[in-house]
């Protein structure tokens, strides 16, 4: 009974998206005639030449790349030492600088301050407005915190022997031995900043700056022609909008999809630590 | 040497590596708390913060006055309620179906399967939602012709809008969610599960007797969590799937601040609101932790 009901779980997790390949592979004539459930009919690769052609996926794509990379190294850099400071019990402040910390997960400036803050330091419209104010994510935080603190104080306390001071502690000794906590958090941030919409929805203006999920909401949510179910490009080319969004979908998350399988344990990992020790 | 010194000379390398953390949360988290004085100030776009006019409660009263204010609120109390009383749960029951599973390659195939949509973007999510539900060759709207029905709008109708969120919020995080719960579920001592089959017991009592009171400080916890949450409803996915002829329930708080504040300019009195609500919200959470504390001895301070 139970292996059923996951079973289901299973099949209505993975549907829409074997829905959604099968459609965007697809001939029209056969997506008009709404006959595909699972399997491609008619296999037909035009859409995914049209949506590759574009040269707007392109730039998106170099753009989510580009955030997605800097983003992440920052977001690493600034967590970890910060992490690794307040992991120190014998750092004075410690104690205010963590109450400093946790008042910003119940209470916020909210949208427009901050889209205020990140104004006046001319922000705004740069890849910086993109990697910045979400630079340290308080979750994470803690989460490289408590991995810290479980390395044993004897391999600081040699490093010390060894002529260290704390910086030299922290980048010979506690990084080499957390390269597992590391990838961790780089992939959080990593795929936060991949979905990413709220920051160039607020931040950004220019569509030469627009990442993939801005694109997308463009071409699938917003798209111009949704009024009728066909739309011709071209003249003779007559392109069936829906597998042209499923195949624009297809290709912005095929990354994720891909590498997935191959990631997941790390994250696993991380909110198993996060959700024993909090 | 005096005391500051040696604390400084002790702390410095120590500080040195918190700095640019401190630095992030003084200017992306503290200085826009600072902002909020804008609330009680006409933000002017030339003057600056600090020498716009103080107008005092004026733009409170705005939006107490506002018609729109009720409607808003019931929107974002109700969508929150929902996600509450209907998403809560699921993750809950879908860890106990895992836990019940005894092939460990069956149990890591769901489990890898049902966290996957918790790293797709809600860009994504909000358009397969839109999409499948289109009334033109929507995957939904071909189901419900194949048994005889017609074709239902369900993004135009706004009594369906809670449980279409509400569902596809579900779909998104209820594996993920689970985790939290299996981490729980790990350090139940076996040996009641033991005692519980000496003394006969069945599996839906195992369930109710052992796996249940196993977890129960973990599901407190994020019940006191998710009750704070209530009125945090996710910016960005409520605003991807609302459309103007669905506003009557799809607005909430958080969209009306973006539409208010961000689009027509109204910094002060968008940032009004945000506020308004951020000090119920925090109302929320001490209330659901008092109550907890004094209930349950779990708590999250």
């Amino acid at each position: 009974m139970a292996s059923l009901i996951l079973l289901l779980v299973v099949v209505v997790t993975l549907y829409p998206f074997l829905h959604m390949l099968a459609v965007s592979l697809s001939s029209n004539a056969n997506v008009i005639q709404n006959n595909i459930t699972f399997w491609p009919k008619g296999f037909d690769l035009s859409m995914y030449k049209l949506v590759l052609g574009d040269p707007q996926i392109w730039t998106a794509y170099r753009n989510t790349i580009i955030y997605t990379v800097l983003g992440t190294l920052i977001s690493l850099v600034v967590t970890s030492t910060g992490a690794y400071a307040l992991s120190r019990k014998d750092m004075a402040l410690r104690n205010s600088f963590t109450v400093l910390i946790v008042i910003t997960m119940f209470f916020s400036g909210g949208m427009i301050p901050t889209f205020l803050v990140v104004r006046s330091l001319n922000l705004v419209d740069t890849v910086w407005g993109m990697v910045l104010p979400g630079a340290v994510s308080t979750w994470n935080l803690i989460l490289m915190r408590t991995f810290f603190s479980g390395i044993p104080k004897e391999l600081e306390e040699s490093g010390r022997m060894d002529g260290l001071n704390d910086i030299g502690i922290f980048i010979r000794i506690v990084v080499p031995l957390s390269k597992a906590s590391f990838a961790t958090i780089a992939l959080f941030y990593a795929v936060g900043m991949w979905n990413n919409f709220i920051f160039p929805l607020l931040y950004l203006r220019s569509p030469d700056l627009f990442p993939l999920q801005v694109l997308l909401r463009n071409l699938v949510l917003a798209g111009s022609a949704s009024s009728g179910d066909v739309t011709s490009i071209g003249g003779d080319n007559v392109v069936v909008e829906e597998s042209l969004k499923y195949a624009t979908i297809m290709v912005s998350t095929l990354p994720i999809l891909i590498i997935y399988p191959f990631v997941q344990k790390y994250f696993v990992k991380g909110a198993m630590v996060g959700a024993v020790k909090g | 040497m005096t005391r500051m010194t040696r604390i400084w000379n002790k702390n410095k390398a120590l500080w040195l590596l918190f700095l640019p953390c401190l630095l992030y949360y003084l200017i992306f988290r503290y200085a826009p708390m600072f902002g909020l004085v804008i609330t009680f100030k006409d933000y002017n776009l030339f003057k600056g913060i600090w020498a716009s006019d103080w107008v005092g409660l004026k733009y409170y009263r705005m939006f107490l006055e506002n018609p729109d204010f009720w409607p808003l609120m019931k929107n974002t109390f109700l969508l929150g309620m929902y996600k509450l009383v209907f998403g809560f749960p699921a993750p809950i029951v879908l860890a106990i179906l895992l836990n019940e599973v005894r092939k460990a390659a069956f149990k890591r195939f769901v489990q890898t399967v049902s966290y996957l949509p918790h790293f797709i973007s809600n860009v994504i999510v909000a358009s397969m939602v839109i999409m499948f539900l289109s009334p033109t060759g929507g995957l939904i709207n071909n189901l419900l012709e194949w048994i005889g029905l017609g074709p239902i709008n369900f993004m135009n109708e706004p009594g369906l809008f809670r449980g279409i969120y509400v569902l596809s919020e579900i779909w998104q995080h209820i594996g993920w969610e689970t985790i939290i719960y299996l981490a729980a579920l790990t350090a139940v001592d076996p040996q009641l599960y033991e005692a519980a089959d000496m003394d006969g017991a069945s599996r839906l009592r195992k369930i109710w007797h052992v796996t249940l009171p196993g977890i129960s400080p973990a599901i407190v916890i994020t019940l006191i969590l998710n009750i704070g949450k209530v009125l945090e409803i996710g910016f960005e996915k409520v605003f991807l799937m609302q459309n103007p002829a669905i506003y009557d329930t799809a607005d909430i708080i958080s969209t009306y601040v973006y539409r208010v504040g961000m689009v027509q300019g109204n910094f002060s009195y968008g940032a009004s609101i945000d506020l308004f609500m951020g000090v119920i919200s925090l109302i929320f959470i001490y209330t659901a932790n008092l109550l907890s504390r004094r209930f349950s001895e779990t708590s999250l301070w």
